[in-house]
């Protein structure tokens, strides 16, 4: 059972109040009609799915029902941090892309590290 | 191979069954090989068998970095059907299903396949709908189906809840007579004896750590044991293809996700069915030791962890109750998870890459296990002639790009 930090409640709460929603950091294509038919494939199917840490889209759907984002490690299930979206995560490790840099200073980490 | 028989078993029995031979070999890696196999699962074994017997190209090697049948081969519920919706999914599955119906006497081994039907249950009006339009195509395409209603369904099975008053009362269910379950491991084990009595080398404990490509071609593997060369390499690695395929710089559509089950403690024969509901989410039926196997949805995020987590457990063993209120006081015996490769339309790709000789077989996602041997031959049958199998064709990796998908969401039997 994940204990999760939710960035917006500023609380741990249990997994079962959250929904994950896939990768994080997509970028919908500014002008999909004018995209060819691979790179809208790619925005539409084409995931990174590491072996290592990922950076997701959860929702606390029972909760205060916003998205954030997560990095957490898909082999040890290990959260690293939470963040609010148009944040940027400060655990980039390998095995996930770093998604275009923004602005620095993220402090809705996770207070513990807590694990499945 | 010594041949199994009625005869070698009393023979044996005169030795104390000391001496029976070893079902496969443990040889050194080659320096190359005509085709090799990454990944000793139940797909992988039975490529290289096919391969082998079917297609001539006997010099194969099966690389597997555990030990055969490890993965998801020996972490599903071994349920086997062929009712998928759409003309290339149930070409391919029905291909594996005439494959099964033959199989312990092609292999010589008992892979236990046991034809006791599967019952897909609808529980709403829209249910019912989709559960006709899939029997029907399934009626078009040659595949036994057939439409029950609650009181078909009650008659089958007299232990499940089908009344009224049910949260999600049964309305009625598909019916494939010919589906059922087969013994995973035996499948493992029989795919690999078979192909290693044709010349095939299984190399366990032998870890892909990288490819050899030069100009666009694949030429061989790099392994924990040394580098072993090939012109045709062919990935079945299911939930860690992507693992594999970012090695050789390519990008797959597939996420990896945990997918679990569990058994209960052995009871008498109570179901002699297998029966799965999508709707309230749950699958279960009853191995021939006595214990209920039950399967589960996969966790909604990504993960390698070959294990499950409990809400999911939570959920599935409350649809199972709801359904079978006899079974509430059961108590579960193991539970674990295997990691699935799950496709945006929830069907497998086999297909060439952008790597000249290199070809994948994945994203068979929550549904591989019925596939197994039909996936084996027609993947044997690309990689021998070069060109892809007929029935492999439409599951090429560019209908993420054209378009094409062949959408499974409805009979996959897991929602993902």
């Amino acid at each position: 059972m994940f204990h999760i930090f939710c960035p917006h409640c500023e609380e741990l709460r249990e997994e079962e109040e959250f929904h994950p929603k896939g990768q994080a950091h997509i970028v919908r294509p500014a002008d999909p009609e004018s995209c060819s038919d691979e790179a809208w494939g790619d925005y539409l199917f084409f995931r990174d799915n590491p072996r290592g840490n990922h950076h997701e889209l959860w929702v606390h759907a029972v909760g205060c029902r916003k998205f954030f984002n997560m990095t957490r490690n898909t082999q040890t299930y290990e959260i690293l941090e939470t963040y609010k979206i148009g944040e940027s995560p400060r655990v980039t490790a390998a095995g996930s892309e770093a998604p275009a840099a923004g602005a620095a200073g993220v402090d809705s980490r996770c207070p513990e590290e807590v694990r499945a | 191979m010594q041949r199994y028989s009625g005869f070698a078993l009393a023979k044996h029995a005169l030795s104390h069954h000391e001496n029976w031979q070893r079902q496969w070999r443990s040889p050194e890696p080659k320096k190359a090989y005509d085709v090799i196999i990454v990944g000793g699962g139940g797909h992988g074994l039975a490529t290289a068998y096919y391969l082998a017997k079917e297609f001539g190209v006997k010099n194969v090697a099966v690389i597997e970095k555990g030990w055969l049948g490890g993965g998801n081969t020996a972490r599903n519920t071994t349920i086997v059907r062929s009712n998928y919706l759409w003309d290339e999914a149930a070409a391919l599955y029905e291909h594996s299903m005439k494959l099964w119906e033959g199989l312990s006497q092609d292999l010589n081994y008992n892979v236990m396949f046991s034809q006791r039907g599967v019952l897909n249950l609808g529980h709403t009006l829209q249910d019912m709908r989709d559960i006709q339009r899939r029997v029907n195509a399934n009626r078009l395409n040659g595949i036994d189906g057939e439409v029950l209603d609650a009181a078909g369904v009650q008659k089958l099975v007299p232990i499940m809840d089908c009344s009224r008053h049910a949260r999600y009362p049964v309305l009625g269910a598909s019916w494939q007579p010919r589906a059922g379950v087969a013994r995973h491991d035996a499948v493992a084990w029989g795919f690999a004896r078979g192909a290693d009595a044709h010349g095939v080398d299984i190399l366990q404990q032998t870890e892909v750590t990288g490819f050899k490509i030069r100009d666009g071609r694949i030429l061989g593997v790099h392994t924990n044991r040394g580098d072993i060369e090939a012109k045709t390499v062919g990935c079945v690695a299911a939930g860690n293809s992507g693992v594999l395929a970012k090695m050789a710089g390519i990008k797959l559509p597939l996420e990896s996700h945990p997918l679990q089950a569990l058994v209960s403690e052995p009871l008498k024969p109570v179901l002699d069915t297998v029966v799965m509901s999508n709707h309230v989410h749950g699958y279960i039926s009853q191995s021939d030791k006595g214990d209920l196997v039950i399967g589960a949805g996969i966790d909604g995020y990504n993960g390698y962890g070959q294990r499950g987590s409990y809400p999911t457990v939570e959920h599935t063993l409350q649809a199972i109750v709801e359904m079978f209120p006899i079974f509430s006081r059961v108590r579960m015996n193991r539970q674990w998870g295997g990691i699935v490769d799950t496709c945006p339309d929830a069907c497998p790709i086999l297909s060439k890459t952008a790597v000249k000789g290199l070809y994948f077989n994945c994203g068979w996602g929550t549904g591989g296990f019925k596939a197994t041997p039909g996936s084996g031959h027609a993947f044997a049958a690309s990689l021998a002639k070069g060109e892809m199998h007929p029935l492999a064709a439409p599951f090429a990796i560019d209908r993420f790009h054209s378009g094409a998908l062949i959408d499974e969401h409805g009979a996959a039997g897991v929602a993902h």
